[in-house]
């Protein structure tokens, strides 16, 4: 959700507001929107229009205190605080969207010797997305690569290949790769050939088939490829990695609804990755100490998801029920269909 | 050009060839009524067939806007299987409309002097099958309403973009491949115009000849473009099958990820195109009283072709099934034991036995590739080669490199449901409607190539009789043609 933050001069609150795109705000520069943090109150992220009012008019605030701000980029300013109200953050715009958030390469980790497949990790996703029932972005299988060896739980968001099948073949150009490593798609316009969803060898995508229900929660909201909803009819939707929690620096549902800490999220630039309980590790060190793998490497798609195998599982290990459910037969539906529907 | 210059030569032969002139006149003339005669009459049965071609057009209308009101979830189609009917459906009409450039493009070339009576069907065939292949993947789209996006936002490194980009030039060559030898049959319908035809057939008939009068620069003209337009066509034909294959092709899915599918499709392509003109030619034979163009002789000719087509498409489909059956990998493995002894094995083997095999045999015999055993062979493949697009499309659907669980059971299987069915033959009926009006309103033979052959034919009866008679004065006057060398 996209929630207005107003400044108040001693406190801060937090409010549901209506949404205003930025071209409503008068004077706003949507490119270089500031998220500024109060250096006195805490970091908290405000529009540009707070910047653009503080500096446009004379010093002479009423009833105003003095603060100082620090912008994003660095820099510190002292500002009066009563010119500081009405700072909105709107969804960013699609140009932004599709340009990610500088210098970040997100990447996951999803320990399966950790995972006890609760499906926390989807019910999370669930609700964040307000996903209808019949699809789960980040879907919890039960995997045997062979008779002889360990069955294990295996949550699979979307990988946010860095050589991603599905982009490659969009005509419109409606799905594409981000320079933090997400993938999006731009359901104001995809044309729902579905050419992404033969493409993808993750069977990540999900396809509007019927005109979808959007929750009363949703309504008002101004769309962005960012955060996935309103959805329409005829257009695919996947996981996104959370790119509006990943700008307030949070994580994503999954990761923060795991209860076993199985799910890392991070910085690949950094080098450092956090799971729910909110210890940050390296990335590096982590899948070195643990022999992390990417699923399918072999198809050289480079997915942006890594795997610690289940050595010294912590939890059960799944019940297999029979053959059918190890590959890609079609047999494992019949257990399934009743199930999250 | 050249039926001038023939002409020309066989007036001012200063032999006997009275006789012939008047032949040739007699011939021509009978040519043009025969295929004249089916544009001036409107049977009843030609009435009722629209009417129901009609009809389920419409039905087929209604299914679509339905599917447009509720959204693609009125299909069978779910997540896994997300192409199905209209997918396979668009694979094989494009496949159809490889027949035009085969006969009329590759026997030009050739020069094959009997493929004249043929040639008008095979073009058309391409041009409609073409329009309503085009149409398939529209009414497949999830947003129909955002067509507009391909110009606007088109990405070049998309498949589906060299789809666009290749069936529509196939389709704007194709249109001029069967529009221009029509110009001068044009002109011929406009001057032989019925007393008391419509106004309208007046008046497309005068537009479409574009003012055709048929001097010998009109001609050169004419024979010029159909000479470029012949060889322009056939790499444009093999390229639009190609990356039709290439939507598969460049996806990593088991059964998709193939070298070989580009030309495994185009052979796909000709195979079936071709037995589809062997169906077309028995059809117009038929209701038209072309028999007397249209010969045995050409049924084994093209049958031969198709012959040869079918061998070049087994082939391939070795290849296509057998390495990888051979290796036996993982993912490819579980589809191919799906397709040998699983699900689809019985359409499967019915396929590659009925379908591929089959017809081989029947036209590897001379008697099988008479009239109506040849026809049987060739419905055979058409219906053949449909059902194996859907085999290419669905079963790799069905068979991800994830496992399928915990979906809704209908997610796990796929069989088209009547809104799929409606919709893709109100297309095959629209199919139907163009071929019907086209062949109501214009010759179903190219009517100035089929007299072009009656006279290099009689050229050649000429030139013999004056080789004998030669002879003839040669063995009677020994003396004088060697004195005079």
């Amino acid at each position: 959700m996209w929630r207005k933050y107003t400044v108040h001069p001693k406190f801060i609150t937090m409010e549901n507001g209506s949404e205003k795109t930025q071209d409503e705000i008068p004077n706003s520069n949507r490119r270089n929107f500031l998220k500024i943090g109060l250096l006195t109150s805490g970091a908290v992220a405000v529009g540009s229009l707070g910047i653009q009012k503080l500096f446009s008019k004379d010093e002479t605030g009423k009833g105003g205190v003095k603060t100082i701000v620090h912008t994003n980029d660095g820099k510190v300013y002292e500002a009066n605080t009563a010119h500081m109200k009405e700072c909105e953050v709107t969804p960013v715009s699609n140009e932004e969207a599709r340009r990610g958030i500088p210098g970040k390469k997100f990447v996951m980790v999803i320990d399966e010797a950790k995972c006890d497949g609760c499906k926390k990790c989807t019910e999370a996703c669930q609700s964040m997305h307000y996903i209808p029932s019949d699809r789960e972005w980040i879907k919890v299988f039960k995997m045997q690569d062979s008779e002889s060896t360990q069955p294990y739980f295996f949550p699979k968001p979307c990988f946010h290949c860095d050589n991603p099948p599905c982009t490659k073949v969009c005509p419109v150009n409606a799905t594409f790769k981000r320079q933090d490593g997400i993938v999006l798609v731009d359901n104001e316009r995809c044309i729902g050939c579905r050419s992404c969803m033969a493409a993808c060898p993750y069977s990540t995508r999900f396809f509007n088939w019927t005109r979808p229900e959007n929750p009363p929660a949703m309504a008002g909201i101004t769309y962005s490829p960012e955060q996935g909803f309103p959805r329409k009819v005829g257009t695919v939707e996947k996981c996104d990695f959370c790119p509006h929690m990943a700008r307030e620096g949070k994580l994503p549902a999954c990761v923060s609804g795991c209860p076993m800490n199985a799910i890392y999220f991070g910085d690949q630039n950094e080098d450092a990755v956090t799971n729910s309980s909110g210890v940050t590790v390296r990335l590096s060190q982590l899948l070195e100490d643990n022999a992390g793998y990417r699923h399918l490497e072999e198809l050289g798609t480079e997915p942006r998801v890594y795997y610690l195998p289940a050595k010294n599982r912590k939890y059960p290990k799944p019940e297999m029920n029979g053959k059918e459910e190890k590959h890609a037969e079609k047999k494992a539906s019949t257990e399934m269909s009743g199930m999250n529907m | 050009m050249e039926q001038n210059t023939i002409s020309s030569n066989i007036s001012n032969g200063t032999m006997k060839t009275g006789s012939h002139e008047a032949m040739v006149k007699a011939k021509i003339e009978t040519i043009r009524e025969d295929s004249l005669r089916p544009t001036r009459v409107w049977g009843k049965s030609t009435k009722l067939f629209l009417g129901f071609l009609f009809c389920v057009a419409g039905w087929g209308l209604f299914a679509y806007v339905y599917q447009c009101i509720h959204g693609l979830g009125a299909t069978a189609m779910r997540n896994y299987v997300s192409w199905g009917l209209y997918i396979s459906t668009f694979v094989f009409f494009i496949g159809i409309s490889h027949s035009g450039t085969l006969v009329s493009a590759i026997l030009r070339i050739t020069k094959q002097e009997w493929r004249r009576p043929i040639t008008r069907s095979a073009e058309l065939m391409t041009f409609v099958s073409l329009l309503f292949g085009g149409i398939m993947p529209i009414l497949d789209l999830g947003r129909p309403d955002r067509l507009q996006n391909l110009v606007i936002h088109g990405r070049l490194q998309s498949p589906l973009i060299w789809d666009v980009i290749c069936i529509s030039t196939y389709f704007v060559g194709s249109t001029m491949f069967l529009y221009l030898p029509m110009i001068p049959d044009m002109a011929l319908c406009r001057d032989r115009l019925p007393e008391g035809s419509s106004k309208f057939k007046k008046w497309i008939y005068t537009k479409l000849a574009i003012g055709w009068t048929g001097t010998t620069s009109q001609w050169h003209r004419l024979e010029k473009l159909m000479n470029i337009m012949t060889i322009i066509i056939i790499p444009i034909a093999v390229s639009v099958h190609t990356v039709v294959s290439y939507i598969f092709a460049m996806t990593l899915r088991p059964g998709w990820d193939s070298t070989v599918f580009g030309p495994y499709f185009v052979a796909g392509a000709l195979y079936s195109g071709s037995a589809t003109v062997i169906i077309a030619m028995a059809v117009f034979r038929k209701l038209y009283g072309l028999e007397k163009y249209i010969t045995p002789r050409h049924f084994d000719l093209m049958g031969k072709i198709v012959l040869v087509l079918t061998l070049v498409y087994a082939y391939l489909n070795l290849n296509e099934y057998w390495i990888p059956a051979y290796k036996m990998t993982t993912s490819e493995g579980h589809l191919l034991k799906d397709l040998f002894y699983g699900t689809y094995s019985k359409v499967f083997w019915t396929l590659q036995f009925g379908t591929v095999l089959l017809p081989i045999v029947i036209m590897s015999i001379p008697k099988g590739r008479r009239i109506k055993p040849l026809i049987f062979a060739c419905i055979v493949i058409v219906i053949g080669a449909w059902i194996k697009r859907y085999i290419i499309v669905v079963p790799t659907l069905l068979h991800p490199y994830m496992p399928i669980q915990q979906v809704p059971t209908d997610w796990s299987s796929y069989f088209p449901n009547w809104v799929e069915w409606s919709v893709t033959f109100g297309a095959l009926s629209g199919i139907f409607i163009v071929i019907t009006l086209f062949s109501k309103l214009f010759p179903m033979m190219a009517v100035w190539e089929v007299e072009e052959g009656v006279e290099i034919d009689e050229d050649k009866l000429l030139a013999i009789e004056i080789r004998d008679k030669r002879a003839a004065e040669k063995r009677g006057d020994i003396s004088a043609p060697i004195a005079a060398n």
